[in-house]
């Protein structure tokens, strides 16, 4: 299909710039000024912004095994509804996603249902039980782009070892979930005031710093291309620095949440503050803030991690770690850090395209002529509300239910067709 | 005594919500429940038609007892819900445990939950007010207003008092709310333990003072408050033993000489005599440890006549 972008500022080269775009057969064609071309669909921008289709190296669709919380179609339409066209998605399915048969079903279910590109994350460990290599050189083979196993974390060094030397060995990245568990134990949120006050059990921050000291020295070791999901602490940030300054191919993601949002949110109680890593201190969140912006963090992933209403309805401590990110992750981010002041409107677009794109090696992430015709339109100026009807992930967790944030998607194209449209664009 | 509209339908989830003023008031209206309990007929009706919950999901008789006793001697029905937490999580949630007690017609619920937050949630799906009878580490509210009430009674105003808190700090929720409540009072209270049972910042989070020896917390102070120490923090490596945990911080006759000559004796209960306390001073005439049960009945009955708005 032909479809014919007009009145509109595309983002490229860091620069908003008035002008149109030619979409042919899954193609950005042309951009440039009076194309005065014919199309099938033409769409009328009015002034809004066209960025890269974002891309967020961190999902969880729950397909196979959890599909009351979320599946490919749902998941990938919230994808769509928040900008991204590709995720990445976590293997800690039902089964996990440790072999090539399951690598394919994904891939299968998403390129016949999905509206989004969807990238596979092999596990690490066979189940993502820490004891043994799964095969991940023939999930390589069957396109997986990183092993993890996410929501979990080895704890025996010497397998992580044994892991990244095998991984490095078939250029396969890994990506850490850092938590030590013994240090972790049953904790519930992050180990600060907050903790005190509430009398909950400690996530320290600790848990996740040795970790990443210790997969840092092993990547070092191992020559393992090495990146760290959802880091959430300064003094993590201080470890990947030196890593970085070695010039170690280390990288690393941030998530929406631990930049806009500290330990203070969970006085409430509201189990949508419940995630791991936990809501660090202000110190933390600031530092990472800094982070972004000096490109430290490489790039901003949701951990978008769906769970039902009656799992997250619990007492604090006995509902399910994670939130909901795809919908809000940028619209929150531009309130938060950009109309703040506080972050260049081209450092946070960077951060969702072509940054991730990098760390993984993913195409897209730009708008170029010949490229494929991934982007999305944004109106800055208009806002969306967050409501549970207007949410298209099947779950609702998130801290941001029934919140208007700015920065409205009013459409989606992935591959050359409209993945999202505001009812308002209908 | 009148019931005041600042009481009526209010939960009681931890003291934080409520001022100086109105923790006093309480303890007023818990000094006339108190000489109701020691009448011959020991009952009013002042709530009678009201019905009250005994929500337990964690195993307390002594605290639940209580609570059910003050609402008998105000003439409420009491219906008592109790259950272990792994039954609840195999079955019923607690938000439908809820709504299925709701449906029964209940005004007010008293609930002891090991999850911090829980009366919160018990509040959130029934809409009707709670007494928090303990949640988790995080509050215990009526314990910390039968702990001032004793102090108030034996020693009046608490303003200026030093108060020492020995024993396991990380896991007292009694520590937490009697930290709030008598700070609000004007007490200055101390917290002592070793320093794998004390949580961090509690300095910066509760503005009081912070001592792992001893001796030094005890200096001076006019109220010493032992905690009770539970063997499973042992098994968790947070300390050695019950001997080496004693031998630092056990509340003793020669420890004590520390404190101000006629020091309050205080424990929430029950005692591990000889590992946190010695006989000789739980015994002592300086102790008001069988007395803070007494007030724990007087206390939760003031606290259920201002919420439900009784009839004097």
């Amino acid at each position: 299909m032909k479809i014919y972008i007009k009145n509109a500022n595309i983002y490229q080269n860091g620069k908003l710039k008035k002008s149109e775009i030619l979409i042919d057969r899954k193609k950005i064609v042309k951009i440039g000024t009076k194309l005065n071309a014919s199309a099938e669909k033409i769409i009328d921008a009015q002034g809004a912004c066209v960025f890269p289709g974002f891309i967020d190296l961190h999902v969880h669709l729950r397909d196979p095994g959890h599909t009351y919380k979320e599946d490919i179609v749902t998941g990938t339409k919230a994808a769509a509804h928040g900008g991204f066209t590709a995720v990445c998605c976590m293997p800690n399915t039902e089964p996990v996603t440790d072999n090539i048969a399951s690598v394919e079903y994904i891939q299968l279910r998403a390129k016949e249902h999905g509206s989004a590109k969807v990238y596979v994350i092999g596990a690490i460990t066979k189940g993502s039980k820490g004891e043994e290599i799964s095969e991940m050189a023939t999930m390589k083979n069957g396109g997986i782009v990183a092993v993890s196993d996410d929501g979990k974390c080895v704890q025996n060094a010497r397998l992580m070892l044994a892991c990244m030397k095998y991984a490095s060995n078939f250029d396969i990245p890994l990506i850490i979930h850092a938590e030590d568990y013994a240090l972790a134990g049953k904790g519930q949120i992050h180990s600060g005031k907050i903790c005190t006050q509430l009398g909950f059990s400690g996530l320290p921050a600790l848990a996740e710093e040795v970790i990443i000291a210790r997969d840092i020295m092993l990547a070092e070791s191992s020559g393992a291309r090495l990146h760290i999901a959802h880091i959430s602490t300064a003094k993590s940030l201080e470890l990947v620095s030196q890593a970085k300054q070695k010039g170690l191919p280390v990288t690393c993601e941030v998530t929406p949440h631990h930049l806009v949002l500290n330990e203070e949110a969970v006085l409430g109680f509201d189990t949508n503050t419940k995630m791991k890593p936990p809501l660090r201190s202000e110190k933390d969140r600031l530092a990472c803030v800094e982070a972004l912006k000096n490109g430290l963090i490489d790039c901003i992933a949701t951990d978008h991690a769906p769970h039902a209403d009656f799992e997250k309805e619990k007492e604090f401590d006995h509902a399910p770690f994670g939130i909901i990110g795809l919908e809000t992750a940028f619209p929150v981010l531009y309130k938060q850090l950009v109309l703040s002041g506080q972050l260049s409107l081209e450092r946070l677009v960077e951060a969702f395209s072509s940054a991730p794109a990098k760390v993984l090696g993913l195409p897209g992430g730009s708008l170029d002529e010949g490229k494929a015709a991934d982007l999305t339109i944004i109106d800055l100026n208009k806002e969306t509300l967050f409501s549970p009807e207007n949410i298209l992930s099947k779950s609702k967790n998130t801290p941001w239910l029934n919140h208007s944030l700015p920065g409205r998607v009013m459409w989606t194209i992935c591959n050359g067709n409209i993945s999202y449209q505001d009812f308002q664009n209908e | 005594m009148t019931p005041t509209p600042q009481f009526l339908g209010r939960n009681m989830f931890d003291l934080d919500d409520y001022s100086r003023e109105e923790i006093m008031y309480i303890l007023e209206a818990a000094k006339g429940m108190k000489e109701i309990n020691l009448r011959e007929y020991k009952k009013i009706p002042t709530l009678r038609g009201k019905t009250i919950c005994t929500l337990f999901i964690e195993n307390s008789t002594r605290t639940r007892m209580s609570f059910e006793l003050a609402a008998n001697r105000l003439s409420a029905d009491v219906v008592s819900f109790q259950a272990s937490i792994s039954a609840l999580q195999k079955g019923e949630s607690l938000q439908d445990t809820v709504y299925t007690l709701d449906a029964m017609g209940i005004d007010l619920y008293c609930i002891r939950h090991s999850s911090p937050g829980s009366p919160q949630l018990v509040h959130k799906h029934s809409g009707k007010p709670v007494i928090n009878g303990g949640d988790g580490r995080h509050a215990h509210p009526t314990q910390a207003l039968l702990d001032i009430f004793s102090i108030w009674e034996k020693l009046g105003d608490l303003k200026g008092l030093k108060i020492t808190i020995v024993g396991d700090i990380l896991n007292s929720r009694v520590v937490r709310s009697n930290l709030i409540g008598m700070q609000k009072l004007g007490a200055k209270v101390t917290v002592c333990g070793p320093k794998t049972l004390m949580p961090g910042n509690m300095e910066s989070v509760y503005g009081c003072k912070v001592e792992y020896d001893l001796a030094r917390a005890l200096k001076d102070a006019d109220v010493v408050m032992g905690l009770r120490m539970q063997l499973e923090r042992m098994t968790e490596g947070l300390f050695p033993s019950l001997e080496e945990y004693s031998k630092h911080y056990v509340l003793s006759k020669d420890t004590l000489k520390y404190a101000k000559r006629h020091a309050l004796i205080m424990h929430p209960g029950p005692m591990n005599r000889g590992v946190e306390i010695l006989p000789e001073i739980a015994d002592s005439s300086q102790s008001v440890i069988v007395e803070q049960v007494a007030n724990g009945v007087a206390v939760r009955m003031a606290l259920m006549f201002l919420i439900l708005g009784g009839k004097a």
